[in-house]
């Protein structure tokens, strides 16, 4: 039990020891990409060869010193590489060594090289270009990343309150709890120009000096951890990599506008999370940093978890705490307001995962440190999960203001494959999408707004010139419209009709007025949806239309898809440079569109093809081609 | 009609979470990780006790995507259609597993009630895409042959 702020502090101190004990510490990074590619029997495999090497002792004790080589085996939050996993970190000191591509063949020779000897692995570090990397800090990926939020995510075992006290952790916590008024933790937060990351970027000190003017006594402080946008996953890779410290944030927030219970809502595709986060309270109450008078003060703070149960819609704020209260997880009208009436009818301070995660260091170090970082509208860094047709996959952080440029080129390593640059997709299905000629905009909350299209929760999905921006905006409004919860009428039936018409111009039937009809249904939606998300439900559309508005009419004119997605707009034909005329496409055509004579080049008859592709499949000379 | 069996786990489960109105979401997730969907006489029965309508239990579980009255399978398939997944070509990971299966858009669940096979609209682990998750196991960069391969090992499993 750590009793007061003394203990605390003891406990620091001999958590300190205990690491810096450590001859080495073999980092397996546990984060749900890496746990999907095997890394959980890499960290079995370095456990056994630890306990059965002779002179090596897994466990910290202090008389073994001097006598014993002392091994740490440790999970990590995610090292941030996600495509090149399992990834596994030697840490000798201050120097940490980066592997990349770990298998379990792998694992006896780094463990006999690095972590007994002192020698380098070398076709298991990260190279590009015939350059060989040793430090995770000097690969270009990690290189250009400032990290605050995602800091102890491959340096800390995420599973030990320890280890994060010994990285410095409730230190701001006790700061704020012994050496700040309310009033000035706050004002602090205020002042550092924290806005919320989960997409609306609203002024989180305000949010939190609103809930603290209340009359009403009881508030609840909520972390809305419901990352529902399709190609995001910070949120969830700060719940598993370093639970404490989102935590901490809560806990800080609870402090200051006086709160006992705190909620988080992790949905429900995100069973990683809940398990750390439950491993990370049940530690915390066992320690009594959670509960009632937590470090001998009358501060109480008691936190729970719900599980999201697959609705999209719950990462509203009203929609959330509806389900928290065991509703359907639907928006109501505002105001009153989620700081006057949010959860149970009481003042709540909403925030998601990332938001909370920043305030312990702006604590620490200061509203001016923070407002270093970034720009003068948004401070402060931004995580994105960086996906699709790129290089380097995988999770980041960069100062807000960062250009796109310096993304998906700098850190992100370019197309995949060098392909064309097209499109980048932010924000999920209530973003929008920039081009080219934005890569060179500073990204933050009010820019990217200018250009149709939002930072969102900070999901980056980068297309090339073989992605369709039509059917783009068909995926989207089929996600908004199945997502919808119903509640409102111009959400419900506007993303249906206007899925029905970009459904229509996939198919290659679509005539020109409906391209004045998405428009027309798109700022209704926009103007009239009850909740946020209906309204930003049209962005996809709107953006593309803006942007890629020949593409749509080629499809409706031309009946063509330019970038040979749509399957309806496909038009087969037989090269006869090729075809041997063995007659095996005309077999294999199921309506009989495919006529010729042996041993002459067959042909395709477009008005019968139903592009359905069996005869390109099935062609054993590769003659048949999709025309340009 | 159920077992008694059911019951005794559903009080388990109320007893947990408290008799009250908030309890009802994790009640009715706790019953169906235990049996693979919600019955409705539990869903009766669970209303009845923590002092709600029966209608209004209704009304919460149909609206949540995760709750389901019918059976799943043994293993149930989530394949991702996310947007990393979706321009990285998961729609042919689907049809390639609703084909081996015999399954569809309308039908989820084979009859020897082995797989259920769903779409989902993200699983957080987009560096990998396309992926799928088998119960709780996330499997990285499918493919139509590598998902077949999967299911050929969990038949093996049994």
């Amino acid at each position: 039990m750590i009793k007061n702020k003394e203990e605390l502090l003891q406990v620091r101190e001999s958590a300190r020891e205990q690491v810096a004990a450590y001859d080495c510490r073999i980092l397996v990074c546990s984060g749900t990409g890496c746990i999907a590619t095997g890394s959980m029997k890499i960290y079995e495999e370095f456990l056994t060869l630890t306990k059965d090497a002779p002179g090596v002792v897994l466990d910290f004790a202090p008389h073994d010193e001097g006598e014993h080589e002392h091994v740490g085996v440790k999970k990590t939050g995610c090292q941030g590489f996600c495509e090149l996993g399992p990834l596994v970190r030697i840490q000798k000191g201050e120097e940490i060594i980066q592997y990349v591509k770990v298998q379990i063949e792998d694992c006896k020779e780094i463990f006999e090289s690095t972590v007994l000897g002192n020698e380098v692995v070398e076709r298991l570090l990260y190279s590009k270009k015939d350059v060989h990397y040793k430090h995770p800090e000097d690969i270009p990926f990690m290189a250009k990343q400032t990290r605050i939020v995602l800091e102890n995510c491959g340096r800390v075992d995420a599973e030990s309150l320890d280890e994060y006290i010994a990285a410095g952790g409730f230190e701001a916590l006790t700061k704020a709890m012994f050496d700040m008024s309310r009033e000035e933790i706050i004002e602090e937060v205020d002042r550092s120009g924290l806005r919320g990351r989960g997409g609306g970027g609203f002024p989180c000190g305000r949010k939190w000096k609103q809930v603290a003017r209340q009359k009403e006594k009881i508030r609840y402080v909520v972390c809305n951890g419901d990352e529902g946008d399709p190609g995001a996953f910070m949120d969830g890779s700060v719940m598993e990599g370093d639970p404490f410290k989102l935590i901490e944030g809560m806990m800080i927030a609870a402090y200051a506008v006086e709160s006992t219970d705190g909620y988080i809502y992790v949905r429900a595709e995100y069973p990683m999370s809940v398990k750390r986060l439950r491993h990370a309270i049940a530690q915390l109450e066992e320690r009594g940093l959670l509960g009632d008078n937590i470090l001998g003060t009358d501060f109480s703070f008691h936190l729970h978890i719900n599980r999201g149960a697959g609705a999209f819609v719950c990462g509203e704020g009203s929609a959330l705490t509806a389900s928290i209260e065991g509703n359907r997880g639907m928006p109501r009208v505002k105001p009153p307001r989620t700081v006057e009436k949010g959860l149970w009818e009481k003042p709540t301070v909403l925030n998601n995962v990332e938001t909370y995660a920043n305030v312990p260091k702006i604590l620490l170090k200061g509203a001016d440190w923070y407002r270093t970082i970034g720009t003068e509208g948004s401070p402060g860094t931004k995580t994105f999960s960086l996906t699709g047709s790129i290089e380097n996959t995988g999770l980041i952080e960069v100062p807000m203001g960062s250009t796109l440029r310096e993304i998906i080129f700098d850190i992100g390593g370019g197309l995949k494959n060098g392909a064309e640059f097209k499109a980048v997709q932010i924000g999920g299905p209530s973003g929008g999408c920039l081009t080219e000629k934005h890569l060179d905009e500073p990204l933050d909350f009010d820019s990217v707004k200018k250009f149709n299209a939002i930072v969102g929760s900070g999901g980056m999905v980068v297309m090339d010139t073989n992605t369709c921006m039509v059917e783009v905006a068909r995926f989207f409004m089929s996600f908004t419209q199945r997502e919808s919860c119903g509640k409102c009428v111009p959400c419900r039936e506007g993303t249906k009709r206007m899925l029905e018409i970009l459904e229509k111009i996939v198919a290659g039937e679509g005539e020109m007025e409906d391209l004045d009809r998405l428009e027309e249904l798109a700022n209704m939606i926009r103007s009239m949806a009850l909740c946020g998300l209906g309204k930003s439900a049209p962005l996809p559309v709107i953006s593309t239309l803006k942007t890629f508005r020949d593409e749509y009419v080629e499809h409706i004119v031309d009946k063509k898809c330019p970038a040979k997605v749509c399957q309806a707009m496909r038009r087969f034909a037989i090269n006869p440079e090729y075809c041997k005329g063995c007659g095996k496409c005309a077999k294999n055509c199921p309506v009989g569109a495919i006529t010729g004579v042996r041993k002459e080049c067959y042909h395709i008859n477009p008005k019968l093809c139903i592009k359905c592709g069996a005869c390109k499949d099935n062609c054993a000379f590769d003659a048949i081609y999709i025309e340009e | 009609m159920l077992d008694q069996s059911y019951y005794r786990k559903t009080d388990e489960i109320i007893e947990h979470y408290g008799r009250k109105a908030g309890s009802l979401i994790p009640i009715m997730q706790d019953i169906q990780a235990e049996y693979r969907y919600l019955p409705g006489e539990l869903l009766t029965y669970v209303a009845k006790e923590i002092g709600i309508k029966e209608a209004k239990a209704y009304s919460v579980a149909t609206f949540y995507e995760n709750f389901s009255f019918e059976a799943k399978g043994k293993y149930v398939i989530k394949v991702c259609d996310g947007t990393a997944c979706h321009v990285r070509k998961s729609t042919p990971v689907l049809e390639a597993l609703w084909k081996e299966l015999g399954l569809s858009k309308k039908k989820h669940t084979t009859d020897d009630m082995m797989f259920t096979v769903e779409t989902v609209s993200c699983l957080g682990a987009c560096g990998l895409a396309p992926t799928m998750m088998v119960n709780e196991d996330v499997y990285p960069s499918m493919t139509p042959e590598k998902a077949l391969a999967v299911i050929e090992e969990l038949r093996g499993k049994g």
